[in-house]
């Protein structure tokens, strides 16, 4: 075989840097990248993607060069990381020279003069040797890097992270503070600006992590020592007392955060919730599901018909009478449609179930069935859940009035109310928290019973669970219906969330996060779950505004992931065994 | 006995259940179809038109579902970025074809004109296949079968919208070729010039795709890494670079298919790919996935159920707008099939593990 040369690597480095940047740049990223910056009047979110390319060839690059040579070399290692990042820097002069030339913009719609202008930092063509240069020393510090020792790295790292995560988020930030009132309102303009942290504020979050980091590795044994050492009371009551933040922090937040942050989190919870359901029937069970969204719609249509005012509202009933109805129907949904796919395995199975979740789609939004289900108007005027009376329905179009439980004073507050309309997100939000919490807690009961067992054995091999005196056709059917029954919920709290449901909302591509996000979180692991779905459905609702690259960049997380860790991110313990053990089959 | 019984009594609710199914589908089929026939709302040539554009659509999904199957029958893996390498070639063969328009080149030779966007097509979605599955399939090859579809699933979006970030999610519009207007007659009925030609060159490609893997070396190989991959790297196959062929062949397939489908419907879009993709892989499990004529022949019987699907059997029992729903017909027949006859129409009857 022939030895690898370093050299060589550093170049195939460097070209596939280069070509990853070049991909940045035409598909528009650079461009509306440049409007956030991650320190402000320092450096762009373009310019730094573009930047850690360069960073992560001249990274990768070394690391090779070290692989090959050894440590030892530290002037070939660094100068293969200058050679990748210049090289990579180099592509994107030679995209910009071309694109002077040539018009590629017949092509590619953001090879623009804007972008060349970006490239060149709007100095036009005679500024292109910048690019390289950066290029190189990017690749320099990349490769720098790899030789700093790791009490250094580690909280350098950390400190970098919390600044991109930090600006990514700055916004955000920015709005909660500023709704605290004026002494916050001084705080967040001073640590975050329009469209990013602020100087003050990257130093700020960068040295304070640092801070944090080195104070952990020095005196973290220390802290955990004393916490051990504590009486076992004292154990218990911490615990008590985290808890006790974690939920107070919960019962705040809607009011602290605003309407946006409350609509997220409700959404996450939503996904949490179906999240669940499916991983009883995939994870536990290992039965793959593709129209899950099935029963998502059919708890959702169970809601509206049963409680909307609108045209097609059938029984005008309140939302808690709904809830039941609607997970008892989704129940039933799973056993007619489990029951004929029972004897189906694996692949085809996901596919027979996908048809089924595209029929009940297709159907509901038809005009066939629209006088019963509003085809693609969909249903509208779901009434909102009320804590209190419900005045009865007076006629179409026109929502019952809720009137809370008591309102007046209380010793020194004045005008409190209890109960009343939960109309918006931030009041839905609890409905979602607490549903999301019973039903996890009904899934861990379930995954340490009897069925969870005989589940986990039909996963692992159908025909010797069923010679262990399994019921297969109860056990799966038991599957279906549990699953049902939490995405029914899920629906459920959709529909009285939104005030209106259309088919339209409920297409494969909604069946399709919910596996992706069982599989990263982490196959059969409940809290996998809920990290899945903060993961794949939380961060990109939250990133809205660079929501045209969300899901390029939720496509390339799935690939990522499944190349690096494809047990998920909390995995569950059997998965990390079986992943271990096929992992040493392969070698063998 | 208690237990006993109760078993007995949900096999035999099961099976009942299931006669049911077989019956209202039936049923449904049959008194529809009566009813539409005696309605007479159609004249026969209108018949005809649908199954000439259930050909044509048909034989589009038949050149995907090839992709499909040869993938599966290789690695058991749905390939779910599969539909969108079929984008891939009508983006390819836009902007080529576009160019050689503005050159008078389509005008002046229309066949080459036809042919050169479909090479090219063809080149360009067996490339992005071979990167696609050196960079997101080959390292998974043994892991666990959940893992590549999630994969798959990440490169499906992945293309999808690289290529939105590329082009814009705007509508682009292949260029007429002005030979292909007009209707030709045959057997004195007149059919679009343009089905004729999409169902020809879809016929030729799948007549050129068979031989190659009945009747040359390479084709050999992928049938014999299909039907063992350890036996075949024993007998001196390479592997690797079979499944890559597997992946450039299907690619440059759905490419050519890309741009038939751009010659019969003129719009070209980063999401063309999705619904396709899906009925191409409805189509290949319809013949048996695995099996290479099955795809053929199941990509046919689906492009002529949705076709005349709506207007046959549903118009019959007095739905309205029929065509609304036929995807559900697609689907519906996915589902039976996968049901009641999980071989397909022309597959072998595939171990239970291996399914």
């Amino acid at each position: 075989m022939k030895k690898e040369n370093f050299i060589w690597s550093a170049l195939k480095i460097g070209l596939t840097s280069g070509a990853i940047a070049i991909f940045i740049c035409l598909i528009g990223m650079v461009d509306v990248f440049s409007k956030r910056d991650v320190v402000e009047e320092v450096i762009t979110l373009g310019q730094f993607v573009l930047l850690a390319t360069s960073v992560m060839a001249g990274l990768l690059a070394s690391r090779r060069t070290v692989h090959l040579l050894g440590r030892e070399k530290w002037t070939a290692a660094l100068v293969s990381g200058l050679a990748a990042g210049f090289i990579s820097g180099g592509m994107v002069a030679l995209l910009v020279l071309l694109g002077d030339k040539v018009n590629l913009r017949a092509i590619f719609l953001n090879a623009s003069p804007v972008l060349y202008e970006l490239l060149t930092f709007g100095k036009g063509v005679g500024n292109i040797w910048v690019l390289p240069l950066m290029g190189a020393l990017g690749g320099l510090l990349g490769g720098a890097y790899l030789y700093l020792p790791g009490r250094i790295s580690h909280p350098v790292n950390r400190g970098l992270f919390i600044i991109v995560f930090m600006a990514l988020f700055a916004g955000l930030f920015r709005v909660i503070f500023i709704n605290q009132g004026p002494e916050m309102e001084k705080v967040a303009k001073y640590l975050f600006g329009q469209t990013g942290l602020t100087k003050a504020g990257a130093l700020i979050f960068f040295f304070g992590v640092i801070l944090i980091t080195v104070f952990w590795t020095y005196r973290g044994a220390a802290v955990r020592a004393g916490v051990a050492r504590l009486p076992k009371a004292g154990q218990v009551s911490l615990r008590v007392i985290a808890i006790a933040l974690i939920a107070i922090i919960a019962l705040a937040l809607p009011g602290v955060s605003g309407p946006f942050i409350s609509q997220v989190i409700v959404t996450v919870a939503l996904f949490i919730l179906m999240g669940l359901g499916l991983n009883i029937t995939l994870g536990f069970a290992g039965l793959l599901d593709l129209g899950f969204v099935a029963f998502y719609a059919i708890g959702a249509y169970t809601v509206g018909l049963l409680t909307s005012y609108g045209p097609f509202g059938l029984q005008h009933i309140s939302f808690w009478e709904a809830i039941p109805i609607a997970v008892l129907v989704s129940i039933a949904a799973g056993f007619t449609l489990g029951l004929p796919v029972l004897g189906v395995r694996g692949d085809y199975l996901a596919i027979a179930t996908l048809g089924f979740g595209e029929i009940v789609r297709l159907l509901a939004g038809s005009d066939f069935l629209s006088p019963y289900f509003g085809g693609p108007q969909g249903i509208i005027g779901i009434q909102k859940p009320c804590i209190g009376v419900l005045e009865p329905f007076v006629k179409m179009d026109v929502p019952r009035v809720c009137h809370p439980i008591w309102t007046g004073d209380f010793l020194f507050l004045k005008n409190i109310t209890i109960g009343g309309e939960l109309g918006t997100p931030q009041t839905i939000y609890f409905v979602a928290i607490a549903a999301a919490l019973l039903v996890a807690f009904v899934a861990w009961r379930l995954r340490e019973s009897r069925l969870g067992r005989a589940w986990m054995a039909i996963r692992e091999d159908e025909d010797v669970a069923e010679a262990l005196g399994i019921n297969l056709i109860q056990t799966k059917l038991l599957a279906y219906m549990l699953g049902a029954a939490m995405a029914g919920l899920g629906g459920a709290i959709f529909a009285t969330l939104i005030g209106s449901i259309f088919a339209s909302s409920m297409q494969l591509i909604v069946s399709i996060n919910v596996v992706a996000l069982i599989i990263v979180g982490g196959m059969g692991s409940i809290p996998g779950v809920i990290v899945g779905a903060i993961a794949l459905i939380g961060l990109p609702e939250l990133l809205r505004e660079i929501s045209e690259f969300r899901y390029l960049l939720y496509g390339a997380a799935l690939i990522a992931m499944m190349l690096a860790k494809p047990e998920g991110l909390w995995p569950s313990q059997a998965a990390k065994r079986e992943l271990h053990h096929e992992n040493t089959e392969a070698q063998l | 006995m208690r237990t006993n019984l109760s078993e007995r009594l949900l096999d035999l609710a099961v099976s009942v259940f299931m006669w049911g199914f077989r019956v209202l589908i039936v049923a449904v089929i049959l008194i529809g179809t009566i009813s539409t026939i005696q309605a007479g709302k159609y004249t026969s040539e209108q018949w005809i038109d649908f199954v000439v554009q259930g050909i044509s659509q048909g034989s589009l999904y038949a050149m995907i579902a090839l992709g499909y199957t040869m993938v599966y029958g290789i690695l058991r893996m749905i390939n779910f970025a599969h539909g969108d390498i079929f984008m891939t070639g009508a983006f390819g063969a836009y902007f080529l074809a576009t160019w050689l328009n503005n050159t008078g080149f389509i005008d002046s030779n229309p066949l080459l004109g036809l042919l050169i966007p479909i090479l090219f097509a063809m080149l360009v979605a067996a490339g992005i296949a071979m990167l696609v599955e050196r960079i997101a399939y080959r390292p998974l090859r043994n892991a666990p079968r959940l893992v590549p579809l999630i994969s798959a699933i990440g490169a499906s979006f992945f293309l999808e919208y690289a290529f939105r970030g590329f082009f814009g999610p705007g509508v682009y519009a292949y260029p007429p070729i002005n030979a292909l207007d007009g209707e030709w007659q045959i057997f004195g009925i007149g059919i679009q010039k343009v089905q004729v030609v999409v169902a020809v060159s879809a016929a030729i490609m799948m007549a050129i795709l068979y031989s190659i893997v009945m009747f040359t070396k390479v084709g050999k190989a992928m049938r014999a890494v299909s039907e063992n991959k350890d036996t075949a790297a024993l007998m001196g196959i390479n592997v690797n670079s079979i499944i890559v062929s597997t992946f450039a062949i299907g690619a440059a397939m759905a490419g050519a298919a890309g741009v038939l489908n751009s010659l019969l419907f003129r719009q070209i879009n980063f999401m063309i790919g999705f619904v396709p993709g899906i009925k191409a892989f409805t189509a290949a499990v319809l013949g048996g996935i695995g099996n290479i004529p099955g795809a053929m022949v199941g990509g046919l019987v689906l492009g002529i159920f949705e076709s005349i699907g709506p207007s046959l059997f549903l118009e019959g029992l007095g739905i309205p707008r029929p065509y609304q729903l036929k995807d559900a017909i697609a689907y519906t027949m996915l589902v039976m099939i996968l049901l009641f006859r999980p071989s397909g129409i022309l597959g072998e009857r595939l171990s239970t593990k291996k399914a």
